[in-house]
């Protein structure tokens, strides 16, 4: 346990003195200024909207920003989580950073393990917080307020969390642009595959619905995100509920409790083929 | 028991053979040097025994245990020839990370012994990013007595080093030798391993072509006898000789001013072993 920790402090350490984080924190703070510049503008001319008989227009504005922003949120947190993780094994070890580790009497599973929660501890927290930033936004500008509070942000936090797993897999059996790039792409694809469902969704192709089911279980981080979504207007009813989850910020349509429960055995699965892999590498 | 016991170690990488049955054993207390020119397999083998690189055939122990098992783990230090530390850690800082994870108790009163062992105590709270290559290096070797390990693996640990900061390493090896703590030195320097070492291994192609201690390698190359009438080079002939051919020289009315053995170096025994060849 002692090692493990170290080993995440060590991580944790790493990641808060890496350019990338300032990076990002810069880029977060131009997000939630331009975010709360467009919900204020939204609202103030809410009056101009005429929204469809039975459309609640501050519902319907709110549940969209606020979508909007968790796209944003996801992808901020999956771009600090790539690049803190992507060079964690191969990366390192071309660097000969990760041998005077590995040499030390601590298990190779548990120094990855470390290694993410290291990054998790910088991620999801970041994600948390820029969660609760814009739901503040939008809340106390709009009066608008999610169903759910708390579930979306988990699930965001924990789609980053498993982001990073993904990335810290591939650096076991990939250079650090490679795997960069990789990750990178698996995020699009899950992106693309979640916008094919919205539109399967609101032209009534099943066919369509179901490959963006089918990519949300391969790749559950963008499930979570879809469950998120989900989360937001579950207790909206009626036509505002119906136009919310055609997307493709406001609502979601895939997800559930077995969307969480496969993400958990998801990660199961990736730590073990990262283990197992990190155990046979030579460095 | 051997501090290391290699036996009939073999790796390949794909069809690269790295290393061809190698059998090498360093005993508790010794300090052995490995030598052979680049790609004989020197570096394989270190990794191979401090449990970074797996072997294909054949066995490696540390104090009894399967190198790479976490008990032979405890029982090593290892500084790598290519190694980096995070930039943002002081040298205290480091070397407290690694005493973190050996489980070393020995607190900041080994970490200034250490730091004072390689001549870095003054810079003990100066961040590595800032140090020159030299001082990594010695930080290096600092690190690797972290927990006092009775087995020391290091590849090419001279080899950022100035002279004073070779010497200053040497001094420390022959200091390890008098704590009982046994060394694997791999080094391309000859001069420092005849020095220091009390065996040396000669790698090629993957395979020991030559071994014992630095005087048993060294072969005889002649007596030099400097008399009135010059100086004359008697090849085919070893100490023992010296007395018989000082007493036919002073026979035969010369005077001898001088008399020199004369034996091949470890450089000498090295080329002749691997043949001249380098990559």
């Amino acid at each position: 346990m002692s090692s493990l920790l170290t080993i995440a402090g060590y991580g944790l350490r790493e990641a808060l003195r890496r350019k990338v984080f300032a990076v990002v924190l810069l880029l977060t703070v131009a997000f939630l200024t331009l975010f709360w510049l467009g919900v204020h503008f939204l609202y103030e001319n809410l009056g101009n909207v005429g929204p469809p008989v039975g459309v609640d227009a501050r519902t319907f504005v709110g549940a969209t920003v606020f979508g909007l922003a968790m796209f944003g949120t996801l992808f901020l947190g999956t771009v600090l989580a790539i690049f803190l993780t992507l060079g964690v094994v191969c990366g390192d070890a071309e660097r000969g950073l990760l041998q005077p580790l590995v040499v030390r009497p601590l298990g190779r599973t548990t120094l990855l393990f470390a290694r993410w929660l290291g990054a998790a501890a910088v991620c999801a927290p970041y994600v948390g917080a820029v969660y609760v930033a814009t739901m503040l936004i939008t809340g106390l500008t709009g009066h608008w307020w999610p169903d759910h509070l708390v579930v979306p942000g988990v699930e965001l936090a924990a789609a980053v969390s498993l982001i990073a797993g993904l990335s810290i897999l591939g650096s076991v059996f990939l250079t650090s642009t490679a795997n960069g790039i990789a990750v990178f792409m698996l995020f699009g694809a899950g992106l693309v595959a979640g916008l094919l469902g919205t539109i399967g969704h609101g032209l009534n192709s099943h066919t369509l619905e179901r490959a963006a089911k089918i990519a949300a279980y391969i790749i559950p981080f963008e499930g979570l995100y879809q469950d998120a979504l989900r989360e937001l207007v579950s207790k909206t009813t009626g036509l505002t509920g119906f136009l919310l989850e055609l997307g493709p910020f406001g609502g979601g349509y895939t997800g559930g409790p077995w969307v969480r429960v496969w993400a958990g055995a998801y990660f199961v699965i990736l730590a073990a083929l990262a283990a197992v892999g990190f155990s046979r590498r030579d460095l | 028991m051997n501090a290391l016991d290699v036996r009939g170690l073999t790796k390949l990488y794909g069809s690269i053979t790295a290393l061809s049955g190698v059998d090498l054993a360093v005993g508790e207390g010794e300090l052995v040097g490995l030598l052979g020119p680049n790609g004989a397999g020197k570096s394989t083998l270190v990794k191979i025994a401090c449990g970074l690189v797996r072997q294909t055939r054949g066995t490696a122990e540390v104090r009894g245990h399967r190198a790479g098992s976490l008990q032979a783990r405890r029982s090593l230090g290892y500084l790598a020839e290519l190694f980096r530390f995070p930039g943002w850690y002081s040298a205290d800082e480091l070397l407290e990370l690694h005493q973190r994870l050996t489980g070393s108790t020995g607190g900041s009163g080994e970490r200034i012994e250490l730091l004072e062992l390689v001549g870095l105590l003054e810079a003990r709270d100066r961040r590595v990013e800032t140090m020159s290559k030299g001082m990594q290096q010695r930080l290096g070797v600092a690190q690797a007595l972290i927990g006092s390990p009775p087995l020391l693996l290091l590849d090419e640990p001279t080899s950022a080093l100035d002279p004073v900061g070779r010497r200053t390493v040497r001094g420390l090896l022959e200091r390890l030798r008098e704590r009982g703590i046994s060394v694997l030195l791999n080094s391309h320097l000859l001069s420092e391993i005849e020095l220091v070492c009390d065996r040396v291994v000669i790698l090629l192609d993957g395979r020991v072509v030559s071994e014992g201690s630095p005087a048993e390698l060294a072969r005889p190359r002649g007596v030099e006898i400097e008399t009135d009438d010059g100086t004359q080079l008697v090849e085919g002939v070893a100490r023992e000789d010296v007395p018989r051919l000082v007493a036919e020289a002073v026979a035969a009315g010369r005077k001898v001013y001088g008399v020199r053995v004369l034996t091949s170096t470890l450089e000498d025994t090295y080329i002749e072993a691997v043949g001249g060849t380098t990559s």
